[in-house]
C-alpha cells in the first residue's frame, strides 16, 4: 500500500480511505458478496461517482461509507476513524456530524413539515433551540425553499423534496455528502437542478461528494472521477477530465490506475 | 436528544395517528379509572366504618377491670406475694385516681344488674344498666324515641326496643320483616311508670336507718356480726321509674352498656346501691370492706391517646381492654379488601398495557422507514428508543389523568345513585367514596410506569432496527 501513501502526499488530505473492504450477506444458503475486497481513496473536495449496474454493490459501498452498515472485513477510514471499529453510538454521531445523505426516494419524514424535516438533525445534535430556526431557515433558503417551510413533503414536487433533503443533509455542516441515485426519481430538468446544487456544494463549500448512479452520462457531466463496480469489485477508476474541476487538482488514485479504459469496462460488464 | 425535544416529537407523533393513539389512551384511562374506582371504594368504605365506629364512642373508651377478677381462686398463693399495686381493688378512690390521669375525660363505673321490673303488675326480669350523662351526645342513643334523661339522677328510664315490645306483649325480633317500628312502641309507653324491685346493699351500721322507708324488708343477712367492718345488709326495695325514651340500640352491639335492655341514669343507679354480682364474690373472698366496681369505663379525649392511657392504668395495677385491639383486625380486613380491589382494578390496566404494546409495535411497523431515515441522518439507538419510550409515557400520563377524572366521575355517579336508593329506604345519605390526593398522584404515576414498561419491548425493537433494511422497506 505504499502507493496509497504517495498518493496522499501528492494530492492533499484524504476524505475517505477504504482498505480491502468486504460486505457479505447470508441469504438463505447462498453467500452474497455485495462488496468484495474494494480498496480506494477519496481526496477531500473530490466529486466521485460510483457507477455500476444494479446489484454491482455500489449502494452497499455507499452505505458502508455512510456508517449505516458495518463491513464484514476491511476498513473504512474517515477523519482518522475506522468506521468498522466504532460503537453503534459513535457511528450515530459520525452519521450526524460527518456525513450528509440524500437518497433516490428523498426519504423525508412524511408526517413532518419541510422545516421540521430539515431541523431534525439539529434536534439529534442537541443544537440550542434558539439557533435552530435560523439555521433551518438558512438551509431552506440555500435550496430556494424558504417559502415552503410549512408544507409537508406530499405537497411538494419531487425536485422540491430532493432540495429539502439536500438542505437537511447540509444542516450539520458535514464535509462529506453521500448521494444515492439523487436524480433517479426525477425528470431530467429537475435532475439537472439537483445536480447543479450538488456541484455548487462541491465547488463553493468544498464538500467531498460520493454519488451513486447508474447513469454514465450524468457521472460524466458532473463527477471528476468515476469508479466502476461490478459484482462487488472495483473494476475501473478513471478521472473525468470533461467535468469542471474543484479546487484541488484531481487525478485518479494510485490503486486502480491500471489503465483499463472506459470502453474496456463497458465490454467487460457486458461479458458478465 | 433533549427531553423537551423528545416530548415535543413524541406528542407530535401521537397526534399523527390520532385515532389509534386515542383509542389506546382511552384503554389506559379505563384501566386507571377502574383502579381508582376500586381503591376509592375500599378507602371510602374504610373511612365510613371508622367514622361510624368513632362516633359510637368505642374508640375512645378503655374498660378497666381489677386483676383479681381475672385471677382465679386457685391463685391465692400468688396473690399474697404480689405487690400491692398488682392487687388493687376497683373502688371509688381508684376511679377518682384514674379520672385524674392525663387525657382522661371521665371514668365511670359500669353498674349493671339483673332485676325485676313491673309494668301493669306483670313482672319482667331483665338486665339493667346505668349510663353516664355523656352518653347523651354519642351515637348509641341517636336513634332514641322520646328524650334522654332529664337529669343525672332523675327517676327515669330508657328502654331498649325489644324490652318495650315485651312490655306491650308483642313479639318483635330485630332484623325481621314484621319488626315493629320504634315509633309504634314508643307511643303507648312514653310517660308510663315502671316499678323496679331490687336488692339494696346497705352497710350494716346504717342499715336500720334506711329500713324505714322500705316497703318490703328483708332482715339483714349477718345481723349477729354488725360489729364487723365487712358486714352489710341486703334489703329488697322498689323504685318507681318514668319511661322517657325508647332506644333502637341493638342489645348485641359492642357498647359498654349493651346487653342491658333497660337503662338508668348512672348517678341514680349508684345511689340505689344495688347489690352487684361482684359483691357476693367479694364477700366470699373477704374483700368486702368497701363496695367495689366490677368494671370502670374510661373515656379518653382522643382515640390516639387510648394506648397511653391504657398503659397508665395498667401501671396503677388494673387490667384494661379497649376496642383498639379489635380494630386491628378491622384494619387488616380493609388492607386485604383494598389489595383485592386493587388487583381487580389493575387487571383492566394490564389489559390496557397490552394495548400500548400493540399500538407501539404497529407504529414501528408503520414507521419503519421513518426510523430508518432518523437513523440515517444521525439518530442514535438511544434517541429512537427514547422517542418510543416518550410516546408510551405520554400515552400513560394522558391516560392516567383522564382515567383519574373518569374514575372520580364514576365514583360520584355510583355514590349519587346509592344515596338515592338510601333515601328511598328512608336512610340517611352516606359518603362511601373517597379519592385522596395520594391516590390521584399514585394512579397517574402508576399509569406512567405501566406504560413505560409496555414501551420497553417496542422501544428496544425500534432501536435495534437496521437502517439499511428499514430504508429499503417500502
Amino acid at each position: 500500500m505504499t502507493n496509497d501513501h504517495s498518493a496522499t502526499g501528492s494530492n492533499g488530505a484524504l476524505a475517505v480511505r477504504i482498505v480491502d473492504l468486504c460486505r457479505h450477506y447470508q441469504m438463505g444458503e447462498t453467500l452474497i458478496r455485495a462488496v468484495d475486497g474494494i480498496s480506494l481513496q477519496v481526496r477531500a473536495g473530490e466529486f466521485v461517482a460510483l457507477l455500476g449496474s444494479s446489484g454491482s454493490g455500489k449502494s452497499s459501498l455507499l452505505n458502508l461509507i455512510a456508517g449505516l452498515d458495518r463491513p464484514t472485513s476491511g476498513a473504512v477510514i474517515v477523519e482518522d476513524k475506522d468506521l468498522a471499529r466504532l460503537s453503534r453510538e459513535e457511528l450515530a454521531k459520525y452519521r450526524l456530524h460527518a456525513v450528509g445523505m440524500v437518497f433516490q426516494s428523498f426519504n423525508l419524514v412524511s408526517r413532518m413539515t419541510l422545516a421540521e424535516n430539515v431541523e431534525l438533525p439539529l434536534r439529534f445534535a442537541e443544537v440550542d433551540r434558539s439557533q435552530r430556526d435560523a439555521l433551518t431557515q438558512a438551509a431552506l433558503e440555500r435550496v430556494g425553499l424558504a417559502s415552503r417551510s410549512t408544507h409537508r413533503p406530499s405537497e411538494l414536487s419531487g425536485g422540491e423534496q430532493q432540495r429539502a433533503a439536500l438542505a437537511r443533509a447540509l444542516i450539520n455542516r458535514p464535509k462529506l455528502l453521500l448521494a444515492d441515485e439523487p436524480t433517479g426519481n426525477l425528470d431530467s430538468h429537475t435532475g439537472t437542478e439537483i445536480m447543479n446544487f450538488i456541484r455548487e456544494f462541491n465547488q463553493s463549500l468544498g464538500m467531498t461528494i460520493v454519488m451513486v448512479t447508474h447513469e454514465r452520462a450524468l457521472a460524466e457531466r458532473y463527477a471528476q472521477r468515476m469508479i466502476f463496480l461490478a459484482d462487488g469489485k472495483l473494476i475501473d477508476d478513471q478521472s473525468n477530465l470533461a467535468a469542471p474541476l474543484a479546487s484541488p487538482q484531481i487525478a485518479s488514485s494510485g490503486i486502480a490506475s491500471s489503465g483499463i479504459t472506459s470502453s474496456g469496462i463497458a465490454s467487460s460488464k457486458k461479458d458478465r | 436528544m433533549k427531553t423537551y425535544d423528545l416530548t415535543e416529537l413524541a406528542l407530535r407523533n401521537l397526534r399523527e395517528s390520532s385515532l389509534r393513539n386515542s383509542l389506546t389512551t382511552v384503554g389506559i384511562s379505563v384501566g386507571v379509572a377502574s383502579l381508582v374506582a376500586m381503591l376509592s371504594l375500599g378507602i371510602g368504605l374504610q373511612k365510613l366504618a371508622t367514622r361510624h365506629l368513632a362516633k359510637s364512642g368505642l374508640f375512645d373508651t378503655v374498660v378497666v377491670m381489677s386483676r383479681r377478677d381475672l385471677r382465679g381462686f386457685s391463685r391465692d398463693d400468688e396473690r399474697n406475694t404480689a405487690s400491692a399495686a398488682e392487687s388493687r381493688t376497683l373502688d371509688e378512690p381508684a376511679r377518682q385516681e384514674i379520672e385524674r390521669l392525663p387525657d382522661v375525660l371521665e371514668a365511670y363505673p359500669d353498674i349493671r344488674f339483673i332485676t325485676e321490673l313491673r309494668y301493669q303488675d306483670k313482672p319482667h326480669l331483665t338486665m339493667v344498666s346505668g349510663i353516664p350523662e355523656s352518653a347523651r351526645s354519642n351515637d348509641a342513643f341517636s336513634g332514641i324515641q322520646g328524650t334522654f334523661f332529664s337529669s343525672e339522677n332523675a327517676p327515669e328510664v330508657i328502654l331498649q326496643k325489644s324490652f318495650a315490645a315485651e312490655l306491650l306483649g308483642k313479639d318483635s325480633k330485630p332484623g325481621q320483616e314484621d319488626e315493629i317500628p320504634v315509633a309504634d312502641l314508643a307511643k303507648p309507653l312514653l310517660g308510663q311508670e315502671l316499678t323496679m324491685r331490687y336488692a339494696e346493699r346497705v352497710a350494716a351500721p346504717s342499715a336500720t336507718g334506711s329500713i324505714e322507708s322500705a316497703k318490703d324488708q328483708t332482715p339483714p343477712a349477718n345481723e349477729d356480726e354488725t360489729s364487723s367492718d365487712s358486714a352489710y345488709s341486703v334489703i329488697s326495695r322498689e323504685q318507681k321509674l318514668k319511661i322517657v325514651g325508647i332506644s333502637d340500640l341493638d342489645p348485641d352491639s359492642m357498647r359498654g352498656a349493651a346487653r342491658a335492655r333497660v337503662f338508668l341514669p348512672l348517678k341514680l343507679a349508684q345511689t340505689l346501691h344495688v347489690m352487684q354480682p361482684s359483691d357476693l364474690r367479694d364477700s366470699m373472698r373477704g374483700f368486702n370492706k368497701q363496695p367495689s366496681y366490677s368494671t370502670i369505663s374510661v373515656r379518653v379525649k382522643n382515640p390516639k391517646q387510648v394506648e397511653a392511657v391504657e398503659q397508665a392504668i395498667k401501671k396503677l395495677g388494673f387490667n384494661t381492654f379497649s376496642i383498639l385491639d379489635a380494630t386491628r383486625s378491622l384494619r387488616q380486613f380493609f388492607a386485604v379488601l383494598d389489595l383485592f380491589l386493587g388487583i381487580f382494578g389493575s387487571l383492566a390496566l394490564a389489559v390496557a398495557s397490552i394495548g400500548i404494546v400493540n399500538t407501539l409495535v404497529m407504529a414501528i411497523l408503520e414507521r419503519r422507514r421513518e426510523i430508518g431515515i432518523m437513523k440515517a441522518i444521525g439518530a442514535s439507538d438511544g434517541d429512537v428508543k427514547k422517542l418510543f419510550f416518550a410516546e408510551a409515557g405520554a400515552m400513560g400520563v394522558l391516560g392516567g389523568v383522564v382515567g383519574v377524572m373518569l374514575g372520580w366521575a364514576i365514583g360520584h355517579v355510583i355514590n349519587l345513585g346509592t344515596n338515592i336508593y338510601l333515601k328511598r329506604q328512608a336512610l340517611p345519605p352516606e359518603s362511601f367514596w373517597a379519592v385522596p390526593w395520594w391516590l390521584v398522584g399514585a394512579a397517574i404515576v402508576f399509569a406512567f410506569i405501566v406504560s413505560l414498561l409496555s414501551g420497553l419491548y417496542p422501544a428496544a425493537r425500534a432501536a435495534r432496527l437496521d437502517p439499511v433494511q428499514a430504508l429499503r422497506y417500502e
